[in-house]
């Protein structure tokens, strides 16, 4: 049997090809659940499996589905191919090598919800991929696969591309729910959740382009196969996104439960330069940052193991951080990031993050004093837990981390200034 | 006008979305009216407006909102390099400090002969192939990974022939 469940270009060449595609096992998934299985079936079988969304925030995909409310339709399903997390590109090479396998996922979730409709949110950096993707959606419909009575059932069902426009917030779901709609990128107060009131207001599943791109082999293999890989918590295996001092960054698609040490060692082929490897940061610039010391790497990388390290697996977006790296640089370079993107609703994180940005910027560039510092620190705590979404909790995690694991590093800016 | 340059494909955007849901076409449209000269100027922003019944006010705040629709002219390709934190371990800052120093401009400006506008950017989900940019033209965006000064000076001199 082929080693990889979702990166299957890797191993079979041109499958980005229809005609690829289904000559090993494509659409078998989603003909047997539109033929064979009534829909809840297909939820059921996704909650067996153990499915968890792989977007980031790990929550189960079939407890998701059956979250949709049943007195209001039309349902639909969205697709988050929003990637834009510093340290993340997964998604990326699934859409571009191997897009037939997640186009499938979304039809099975369509058909799962009872959506006759499904959007796929693409980034607007990702032009290109969103016009291969319109491609292949129009062979997928000239080959049967979408349009109306497909395999011969009742059942029908659309898929359109919707291109963003450079805005890392839209990978917020309610805010990606609003861009699609035409309207600023910002999220909604919740709840309700989109499974409740969605895309125009009607009920709404949003799933990541990975999270996708499992679901044909669980329908068609089964749940029980599912969970032979990985844990039993955190079933099946995760692309993950090896990126900053390491010798191979890259994509690796591994069991969750992979330790630290193998990705970043085994696969990633260490640290160059003869560097020491000094933090982590495992959910891209939205982590804690993690002492990289023997037992964060024998850590296993699932979504119970990680939070034992004071930090969350995230998007498995593993960024290596060496010695040569000083943490106050390191959280100056997030926190304008997270200025930058801050949408501008709530209060909390526009007012938040500009001066996180101010103060950071203060310490980098060594103008500052102890007392700097201990601001940042104190924005950063009056922001916790009081803005409306993530991208405001997420802009502080490097930080207060930081300051707490890593304090020499803001004692020797600082101190250097005071000796000036 | 946009309505009669484009009319079929204004349709099979509209398409998309559900009837009375219209103004979920405003990005595409967007894309569509920057085609025009490569940034959005009012007028182009009440044509998009009337097509799908919403105020030039709301389609002037999404233009604002988002970092891919322009204002104002730049250049022929906008030249957008990330410098996020996976790209500045792999020596992204250096690569945008000595491709502006080649080109003799700053961040944000344009060469005199309206070629090229260096831009920074947030991150382009490239991270593994940096130093990397997008090539941002008025009906394009083109990645361009694993970048070196000189490979991105190639290019550049391509577009000059």
């Amino acid at each position: 049997m082929n080693s990889y469940l979702l990166l299957r270009h890797r191993e079979i060449p041109d499958i980005d090809k229809l005609e690829v595609y289904c000559q090993n096992g494509g659409f078998l998934g989603f003909k047997k659940a539109v033929t064979t299985m009534q829909p809840e079936q297909v939820t059921e079988v996704v909650k067996a499996s153990g499915l968890r969304g792989r977007g980031g925030a790990g929550f189960p995909t079939g407890m998701k589905w059956a979250f949709m409310d049943n007195r209001s339709w039309p349902h639909y399903v969205t697709a988050n191919a929003d990637e834009s997390e510093p340290g993340t590109f997964k998604d990326r090479e699934i859409m571009e090598y191997n897009p037939f396998q997640f186009l499938e996922g979304v039809a099975i979730a369509s058909y799962a919800v009872s959506a006759h409709t499904a959007y796929i949110y693409l980034r607007g950096e990702f032009w290109q991929i969103a016009r291969q993707l319109d491609w292949r959606i129009s062979e997928m419909k000239d080959a049967g696969y979408l349009g109306e009575k497909i395999f011969g059932s009742g059942y029908s069902l659309e898929i359109y591309t919707h291109l963003g426009a450079g805005a890392y917030i839209c990978g917020e779901e309610t805010a990606l729910l609003e861009s699609i709609e035409g309207k600023l990128g910002q999220p909604r107060l919740r709840p309700p959740f989109p499974p409740a009131y969605g895309l125009f207001g009607k009920p709404t599943v949003v799933n990541n382009v990975e999270t996708l791109t499992n679901l044909p082999l669980i329908i068609e293999r089964g749940a029980d196969w599912f969970r032979s890989y990985g844990t039993e918590k955190s079933p099946g295996v995760k692309i993950f996104s090896l990126s900053g001092c390491v010798n191979r960054p890259g994509n690796y698609e591994l069991p969750l439960g992979t330790t630290f040490r193998s990705l970043i060692f085994e696969h990633g082929g260490g640290i160059p330069n003869n560097r020491q490897i000094k933090a982590i940061m495992a959910a891209g610039a939205s982590s804690a940052l993690i002492v990289a010391d023997e037992k964060a790497l024998d850590t296993p990388m699932d979504y119970e193991s990680v939070p034992n390290l004071g930090a969350q697996l995230g998007s498995a977006s593993v960024i290596v951080i060496d010695d040569s790296v000083g943490i106050d640089w390191l959280i100056n370079k997030t926190v304008q990031f997270f200025c930058h993107e801050s949408c501008g609703k709530c209060t909390p994180c526009r007012e938040g993050t500009f001066w996180m940005a101010h103060l950071t910027e203060r310490i980098h560039s060594g103008k500052a004093s102890w007392e700097d510092v201990k601001l940042l620190y104190d924005v950063a705590s009056q922001m916790k837990t009081k803005c409306l979404c993530a991208l405001g909790e997420f802009s502080i995690e490097a930080v207060m981390s930081g300051i707490d694991r890593f304090k020499g590093d803001f004692e020797k800016r600082v101190g250097a200034n005071e000796r000036i | 006008m946009l309505s009669e340059k484009y009319p079929e494909e204004i349709q099979n955007l509209l398409k998309k979305y559900p009837s009375d849901q219209k103004r979920a076409a405003v990005m595409a449209l967007l894309y569509l009216a920057q085609r025009e000269t490569g940034y959005l100027t009012k007028p182009l922003m009440q044509e998009v407006a009337d097509i799908i019944d919403i105020s030039i006010t709301d389609v002037a705040s999404i233009v604002g909102f988002y970092s891919l629709y322009h204002e104002k002219t730049g250049g022929k390709y906008r030249i957008q390099v990330c410098t996020d934190l996976p790209c500045a371990l792999r020596g992204a800052e250096e690569f945008l400090e000595k491709l502006c120093e080649n080109l003799g401009i700053r961040v944000g400006e344009t060469t005199p002969d309206g070629l090229v506008t260096v831009e920074r950017v947030m991150c382009l989900a490239g991270c593994d192939k940096a130093p990397l940019f997008q090539v941002q033209t008025k009906d394009s965006i083109e990645y361009h990974e694993n970048q070196s000064v000189e490979k991105a000076m190639d290019l550049i001199n391509k577009w000059r022939r």
